[in-house]
């Protein structure tokens, strides 16, 4: 039997969590999920639809928000009661940490990010370094399997089938519970659109000589309806603010459309830009390794092309 | 206010990974080496503590003697002294990572205040360490930190998730592991650079343990490399531009 942690916002469901469900299918038909607070009990028929047959709900009122290593203690009471082969989580930075919590508490090893995972004796694991780049194949030594599903390694697959619910009330030290949300903020732009939720990104790199090369740009995006990212140069320079930052230690994006202009694709940028839709470069180097990465390019300075598009945009709409 | 930060030395990886021959490590002949992204934000923040509350600022790192650049590089920028624990070159399972790293701490006379990590290695991302660490030294952890102060012996960070940023805070000691965009992280100055040539650090030799996560071996991904549809060059390849955004549904 595998345990899945499914992970959720206040009642909000995380879809990578669907995907680590899909990938404990694959593992065993015997396949139980886990929510931590009562307000993942109404989650039950979604997670039933991805094969879970049973839901346990821990009920402690600390879950009505995220407390992290009061997760890794309920799964650890869970895991003792119930003795899975396996406990997996979505490869996100929430799943990574309860886990991660749980084999802190069971001293065992855990293996994260998995694009593979074999259940035996011992386990063996398929997992990414690199920001993906490259793969690790690796053995788990130990009974329980602690792993957390890479992202968008599997297609969440719906089976059909309903979870049972079973609430408990895990026993928590107050150690447990000393780290947890306890308020919330608007990320720096407020009013604009955030660059998880943009369906167009006009990214600008070193390229773009400074900050006042930007004013192109942000032009150009209000006007797709878009917004402006950045590469880490931009952000360590100073000339944007890191909210704007797309890569491996800014944020991670999947536009319609990622324009990228005067980025040559240092490997962190990639990272950060890959699962857009449709990439087009603006570049002065035809041998930028962007254009690896990229659907289309045109081989120019942005600092007329980018006004060009702009003037030819607003003609297209008359 | 003392404070603690932990590295580790990376190879600065380009646009394209080569393995070595065996096919367990990347091939880093012709590589610079450098510590993971967010540790330089890390090391940028134990500065500016230790700048506004006085007190002293430790580096600890688990690798190779070669470890010992980076940490030089990293004393230039602010820190008093530092600690290698000297391995084999071989890459450690986070397990046994963690249990030297608690070893370490526990040795040091300075009972530190807050030790801060980067929130995940450029290389190996076991995303385990830190909350290993903080479990066996019995203290709150706080991690993926965007911003963060101190002060009346509490810690108060944002973490951001989507649109939004989350609040925590916890008593000191803690530990935090902190992302890019914390703060912008300074150039070493040149008199640092000539004090960091005589800045102690302590080499202790740390002993492997057999590993429970076990690397066999690494392969490269298989590029999704499309190579990209050439439109044109300069103003004149806009047109074309415009009728892909029209394909793709951009422009009606």
């Amino acid at each position: 039997m595998i345990l899945v942690l499914v992970d959720h916002d206040r009642g909000v469901l995380d879809p990578l969590s669907l995907r680590a469900l899909t990938a404990a299918r694959k593992l065993s038909s015997d396949v139980q999920a886990v929510v931590m607070g009562r307000q993942g009990a109404i989650l039950a028929k979604e997670i039933g639809e991805y094969g879970a047959d049973t839901l346990f709900v821990a009920t402690n009122d600390v879950f009505a928000d995220y407390t992290p290593m009061a997760s890794g203690k309920a799964l650890l009471e869970l895991v003792t009661k119930i003795n899975p082969e396996a406990v997996l989580a979505a490869g996100s930075p929430r799943g990574n940490e309860q886990l991660a919590h749980l084999a802190a508490f069971m001293d065992l090893p855990m293996a994260a990010e998995c694009s593979s995972i074999k259940i035996g004796n011992p386990h063996e694991v398929t997992r990414a370094r690199w920001a993906a780049n490259i793969f690790e194949e690796a053995l788990v030594h130990s009974d329980l399997l602690i792993a957390t599903v890479l992202a968008f390694s599997v297609e969440p697959e719906q089976v059909g089938g309903t979870a049972e619910i079973k609430e408990f009330e895990a026993t928590l030290d107050a150690a447990d519970t000393l780290v947890r949300v306890i308020g919330r903020g608007n990320e720096s732009k407020i009013g604009g659109i955030s660059l998880t939720d943009a369906k167009v990104i006009v990214s600008g790199g070193r390229g773009v000589g400074g900050p006042e090369g930007f004013g192109i740009l942000e032009e150009l995006a209000d006007l797709l309806g878009g917004t402006v990212g950045c590469s880490r140069v931009v952000t360590s320079s100073g000339w944007r603010p890191h909210a704007e930052q797309v890569g491996q230690t800014g944020t991670k994006v999947a536009p319609d459309l990622y324009l990228a202009c005067g980025i040559s694709g240092a490997m962190q940028h990639i990272a950060g830009c890959k699962n857009s839709k449709t990439i087009v470069v603006i570049n002065t180097d035809p041998e930028a390794p962007i254009l690896n990465y990229a659907d289309y390019a045109i081989i120019g300075d942005l600092h007329k092309v980018i006004p060009a598009l702009t003037a030819a945009v607003r003609a297209a709409r008359g | 206010m003392d404070v603690l930060v932990c590295l580790k030395r990376v190879p600065i990886a380009g646009g394209t990974f080569l393995l070595t021959a065996d096919s367990r490590d990347i091939e880093t002949k012709h590589l610079g080496f450098g510590v993971s992204p967010h540790e330089e934000n890390a090391v940028e923040a134990g500065v500016q503590l230790v700048e506004q509350m006085g007190g002293s600022l430790t580096l600890l790192t688990l690798g190779p003697t070669d470890a010992e650049e980076q940490l030089r590089a990293q004393l230039a920028i602010g820190a008093s002294r530092a600690i290698l624990l000297e391995t084999d070159g071989q890459d450690w399972d986070p397990q046994a990572t963690a249990t030297a790293l608690v070893e370490a701490i526990n040795g040091e006379e300075t009972k530190f205040d807050l030790i801060i990590f980067g929130a995940e290695s450029a290389d190996s991302a076991g995303y385990q360490i830190h909350i290993r660490v903080a479990h066996a030294l019995n203290r709150p952890i706080i991690t993926n930190v965007k911003a963060m102060t101190v002060g009346d012996g509490v810690v108060k960070c944002e973490r951001v998730a989507g649109s939004e940023r989350e609040l925590y805070e916890a008593p000191l000691p803690a530990i935090v592991t902190v992302r890019d965009g914390l703060n912008i992280p300074r150039y070493p100055s040149v008199p640092g650079r000539i004090q960091a040539r005589k800045k102690p650090i302590d080499i202790k030799k740390a002993e492997p343990r057999v590993p429970k996560l076990e690397k066999l071996q690494l392969t490269v991904a298989p590029s999704n490399s499309k190579g990209a549809e050439i439109l044109g060059e300069g103003e004149a390849a806009v047109p074309a531009l415009v009728e892909v955004l029209k394909k793709i549904g951009i422009l009606a």
